[in-house]
């Protein structure tokens, strides 16, 4: 059994809210440069221009890259030889969000109920995922996520018959439905199998994979190539003002699933899609 | 070449412009989004004054992040336009000129800006360290309870947005995604 402090959770997950809305990924920010040599349209590159100006910015002046800082969604591995000790770990969860957010000047955008809906002040609760794996460390990541894209995601319960083209078909009809309002350039985290929440979380996970790192299964990859071509031919381009650059990056995860059914879940992300992880 | 544009804006200036523009705006604009419109159509339905008048005036759609010590404002770039949509024609009905946001709009904001010679502009969605370089003061006018949600005014210069839907109907994001098909 190896101890870990609660005090310790509390502080990388703070550290983690603030170092994923100041400092844009290795991973997008190489696309942007790629992407804006490779954009057609004159106003599409001249928005990847600025999308890399702001990135810079943000950085230097150390201040969130996007005003929607999102609600904060944090998913931790925990080794099954670990112990925590001093508190309640979704409270310490919390506590970190909420310190993150007030410490580094990010928006407090989650409200208390869906009807009534008055602002928490704090940004929590947190949307908490847990998973339980071997050995003696804990890995927390903490993904941002703001809502111009969570809204623009789907769900959709496919017949077994449908098949790699029925999906393929729901996932390019979403981002084209997604339009400008997600802010184009978009990354999307694509969930198949499973059950119904399976594939939404599968979806979510996704997006935590670095842009431009394939799939290791050879047809879902050959999938999210095909996908990313097609995606980039709908003419949506950065922030849908017209371009053959729209999506950086489709990743899709795959699970087993039940004979009756195939889940496809579509979680729109925009170009600031972040994610910040660190093991302890 | 960029199209510099002083507020107020008038119904002359409105005519002027056009779809694909590229507009840098100085002056004085208001932030209001979701919660701020539902208070201030609550407010004309109960037939109170508004905080500020609409004639001329430029909403912009945006919840800024907070400042820190010594700031103006923290980051600052539009949010997704579409959900103010059922308040808007309202607005535009009392003079209100220009939206800054970013996505769709739907047929009846439409309508009602070429009814009213009004005009939406997109500021690109995410550039929010970027936009808010051009923002020179803050100050919150109304809804203070909103906490980012509350109406502020902010003065700007040289703003950086792009026309997207002019005040005869031309929508930039229709035209635009046709050329680049594939
Ligand atoms: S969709 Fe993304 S880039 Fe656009 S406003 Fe929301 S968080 Fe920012």
């Amino acid at each position: 059994m190896r101890k870990i402090d609660i005090h310790e959770i509390i502080d990388v997950v703070k550290e983690l809210c603030i170092d994923a809305n100041y400092n844009i990924g290795g991973d997008i920010f190489c696309a942007f440069e790629e992407y804006s040599k490779k954009e057609n349209s004159v106003i599409g590159k001249e928005v990847l221009e600025q999308l890399i100006d702001n990135s810079k910015i943000a950085k230097k002046k150390q201040m969130p890259i996007c005003q929607d800082t999102g609600m904060a969604v944090v998913f931790l591995e925990i080794g099954q030889e670990v112990f925590i000790e001093g508190g309640d770990l979704n409270e310490a969860i919390n506590e970190g969000v909420r310190r993150g957010y007030e410490e580094g000047y990010l928006r407090k955008s989650v409200v208390r109920d869906p009807f009534y809906r008055e602002n928490t002040n704090d940004n929590t609760p947190a949307i908490i995922h847990y998973d339980i794996v071997k050995g003696n460390l804990i890995k927390i990541t903490v993904a941002p996520k703001g809502f111009g894209s969570e809204n623009m995601s789907r769900i959709y319960m496919l017949k077994p018959s449908d098949g790699i083209e029925g999906a393929k078909s729901a996932i390019i009809e979403t981002i084209e439905a997604s339009g400008a309002n997600a802010c184009p350039p978009m990354v999307v985290g694509v969930g198949i199998g499973g059950t119904f929440e399976k594939a939404a979380i599968l979806a979510k996970k996704a997006l935590l994979r670095p842009v431009g790192e394939t799939s290791m299964i050879e047809y879902v990859k050959e999938m999210e190539e095909e996908l990313l071509k097609k995606a980039n031919g709908l003419g949506i381009g950065p922030q849908g003002l017209g371009g053959n650059t729209t999506v950086l990056g489709i990743n899709v995860e795959v699970f087993p699933t039940h004979i009756a059914g195939l889940p496809v879940a579509i979680n729109i992300s925009c170009h600031v899609t972040r994610h910040s992880s660190k093991v302890i | 070449m960029d199209i510099k544009l002083t507020t107020p804006l008038t119904k002359e200036k409105v005519e002027n412009l056009k779809s694909g523009d590229k507009v840098l705006i100085t002056g004085v604009i208001y932030t209001l989004r979701d919660a701020g419109h539902k208070k201030m159509i609550e407010q004309i339905n109960n037939g109170e004054t508004l905080p500020i008048d609409m004639k001329d005036n430029i909403i912009y759609y945006v919840g800024p992040s907070p400042a820190r010590p010594g700031q103006i404002i923290g980051s600052a770039g539009p949010t997704t336009s579409y959900r103010m949509d059922d308040y808007t024609p309202t607005l535009l009905d009392l003079g209100l000129k220009g939206m800054i946001g970013k996505g769709e709009r739907n047929e009846s904001v439409i309508l009602s800006m070429k009814k009213n010679t009004s005009v939406y502009f997109a500021a690109v969605g995410g550039a929010a360290a970027l936009i808010s370089n051009t923002i020179k003061s803050c100050e919150i006018i109304a809804y203070e309870e909103l906490g980012t949600e509350s109406l502020k005014k902010l003065e700007v210069e040289n703003f950086p947005v792009i026309v997207v839907i002019d005040c005869r109907g031309n929508n930039l994001y229709k035209t635009e995604r046709e050329k680049y098909r594939t």
